[in-house]
């Protein structure tokens, strides 16, 4: 019997924690505060529940605490292990990079790493540039992990459903300012596979592959564009590894103009490994250079209005819209084009 | 000890010499592939701990690493294939001399990276205790890993939690190429973990029976559910860092300081002036050892290169 219920991102991801537990004792989640809810108390009443043991309170010892559960995968439990910001995973990179992602691998297949790491980033709460940051790509770009970056409740809770089902590291990266908006989501939760991208919105002139937060903000983008008659096709690759690229590039071949718009710093984000990725796969049907829609070069700031310009949202990627489907109308050289780009 | 265990601690330890001193040749002429680090001197330390755990039991270890897998099961040939790269190695040739496992044997795994596998053992641990095992965990490291922030942070949660691990610290006096005191002020390992309420000592490491009772001792508990517990073995370091390393950093090994630490020695002459084993007998277990190290590298020899294809089906599981 599946229904509906209105609940918040972070009731999704304590509800799939739940399930998981209670289905299987192999699940444990640990961490800092994790037993009391932490921050955002997405966490709330596990240790009710489960105990303390298996909902164990970590010291503020990241890097071994990663370690921990990296060994806990290997010799057979199901950790799901949280870093309370995605900027504190400086801390725990060797234990994730040189051991979880490796272990499979290095092993010639005897180790497998059941583990999933959730965190969370993203700015807009003032928390300065040690609680902002969006640091996603790193992490792809590291054979053995998987990245997941959801946009929703329902895509947030089905998603973490089949990352602690995965045999291998899985970093959930969530955005703090999804936790508590209250949204439509299957009950009981329903398991999303990893690696299929979603097409939020269906258009036929620009393509606006968003990730995380920028989904929403992509569909305003798009009902902005829509007054103006141009429909735009919205998709949220849901998990950038494994990464759907026949989804992407299929829409990106009917449009002919594709927007990739996230959070991060531009430079160097995922962003520009989806181009590269797009450009290869649908090179012969692009009417403009695939446009990138990011934060700029600088760490996030505190003061508001400098931190709400730091922020990319629904304006700019209509931004980069218009430049996409202007692209060919000015007369002027390809070079100076450039200069319109956001 | 008696002469079943003395022998059995000496067949292993000369496994362990006659196999590295075979793989410095054989990376002399570049049969074996990539940094490789010998662990000559230690070798009564991986056999006396190694050789009171059952498979079930998981041990860790570092970039120094064969003595351990040898000592814990792991199959020398298959161990010697792994070194040369070849697809019959314990990881099918993508681990290589720094990053043995042999899940089999429990050798759950080496580590590149100085005090990286410090924490994946208290995991390991971790999963004893919830699931109600009497699995002990093991996790050699060298004095170089407690100056690493891992190190610290791992004996925090270990005393926290006291869970059955065993960390077994070689402290060979050399980080690397730089000695201790030029590492940390503190010389014995044991005292770094003093104010965390530790069960701790500290043996010599050329004293293979001091190491096998003071680690059985610590192992009783441990079996018991008790725990963390460290054990400093003080261990010499016969060859440079890695194999090629010009050791411009230290005078030449005096003969006869080798002479007074290598275990090996220690423990024959010991082994037959106590009764443990004839004379002959001490002759006829290097010999079986030397003959199966060759048996090894014929059978790495033989053994072919993966397919290239071999590396990307292996990146994730399935």
């Amino acid at each position: 019997m599946t229904g509906q219920v209105e609940i918040t991102f972070v009731d999704a991801i304590c509800r799939t924690l739940a399930r998981a537990m209670r289905e299987d004792e192999r699940v444990i989640v640990l961490g800092e505060d994790v037993a009391e809810g932490g921050p955002y108390l997405v966490t709330a009443g596990l240790a009710d529940e489960f105990g303390r043991e298996r909902v164990r309170n970590t010291p503020i010892s990241e890097g071994a605490v990663c370690g921990v559960a990296v060994g806990a995968a290997q010799a057979g439990l199901r950790p799901v292990v949280e870093i309370m910001f995605i900027d504190f995973i400086t801390l725990a990179l060797d234990q994730l990079v040189n051991q979880a992602a490796k272990a499979h691998f290095m092993s010639g297949g005897q180790l497998t790493v059941p583990l999933v790491l959730r965190t969370q980033g993203g700015s807009g709460q003032r928390n300065g540039a040690q609680h902002s940051q969006s640091l996603e790509a790193w992490l792809t770009h590291v054979p053995g992990l998987k990245v997941v970056m959801p946009s929703g409740a329902a895509d947030a809770g089905g998603l973490l459903a089949s990352a602690i089902a995965d045999p291998n590291p899985v970093v959930f990266v969530e955005n703090k300012s999804l936790y508590f908006r209250r949204e439509p989501v299957p009950d009981p939760i329903e398991a999303i596979a990893l690696g299929r991208a979603h097409t939020v919105r269906i258009g036929r002139d620009v393509t606006i592959v968003a990730l995380s937060r920028m989904v929403g903000e992509a569909l305003e983008a798009a009902e902005r564009l829509a007054s103006e008659g141009v429909e735009a096709e919205v998709i949220d690759p849901r998990t950038l590894v494994p990464l759907d690229l026949d989804t992407l590039a299929g829409s990106l071949r009917r449009t002919g103009r594709g927007i990739i718009a996230h959070e991060a710093v531009t430079a160097g984000g995922f962003g520009a490994e989806l181009a590269a990725q797009l450009q290869a796969a649908a090179f012969d049907y692009l009417e403009a250079p695939i446009q990138r829609v990011g934060a700029p070069f600088t760490p996030v700031p505190v003061s508001p209005p400098l931190e709400d310009a730091f922020r990319p949202g629904a304006s700019e990627i209509v931004r980069a819209a218009t430049v996409a489907l202007e692209w060919g109308r000015y007369d002027v050289e390809p070079w100076e084009k450039g200069a319109l780009a956001p | 000890m008696d002469g079943d265990v003395a022998q059995g601690l000496l067949r292993t330890m000369w496994r362990i010499r006659l196999f590295e001193e075979r793989v410095a040749q054989l990376k002399r002429s570049l049969q074996v592939h990539g940094l490789i680090h010998l662990s000559i001197g230690g070798e009564g330390v991986a056999a006396a701990v190694c050789g009171q755990l059952r498979d079930d039991d998981a041990v860790y270890s570092g970039h120094r690493a064969h003595g351990h897998a040898i000592a814990k099961g792991a199959p020398v040939d298959r161990v010697m294939a792994e070194l040369m790269g070849r697809v019959d190695g314990v990881c099918r040739g993508l681990g290589g001399s720094m990053h043995l496992v042999d899940a089999a044997h429990g050798f759950m795994g080496a580590t590149g990276v100085v005090g990286g596998n410090l924490p994946l053992a208290l995991g390991t641990a971790l999963t004893a205790h919830l699931q109600g095992t009497d699995q002990v965990t093991v996790v050699f490291f060298g004095d170089g890993a407690v100056q690493a922030g891992h190190f610290n942070e791992t004996i925090n949660l270990a005393a926290l939690w006291r869970l059955p691990v065993i960390f077994v610290c070689e402290n060979n006096g050399m980080a690397e190429f730089t000695s201790r005191e030029e590492h940390s002020t503190i010389e014995r390992v044991s005292d770094v973990v003093a104010p965390y309420g530790f069960e701790r000592t500290t043996v010599n490491g050329s004293d293979v029976p001091a190491v096998y009772d003071a680690f059985g001792a610590f192992l009783g508990q441990a079996r018991a559910g008790q725990g963390p517990m460290l054990l400093e073995c003080v261990t010499y370091r016969r060859r440079g860092h890695y194999e090629g390393d010009p050791e411009k950093y230290r005078d030449p090994v005096a003969e006869q300081e080798w002479a007074e630490r290598d275990p090996v020695a220690q423990l024959t002459a010991q082994a037959i002036a106590e009764g443990w084993i004839a004379p002959e007998e001490a002759g006829s277990i290097e010999a079986e050892a030397g003959a199966e190290i060759e048996d090894a590298v014929r059978f790495g020899r033989d053994s072919q290169f993966p397919e290239p294809g071999l590396s990307a089906e292996l990146v994730y599981a399935k």
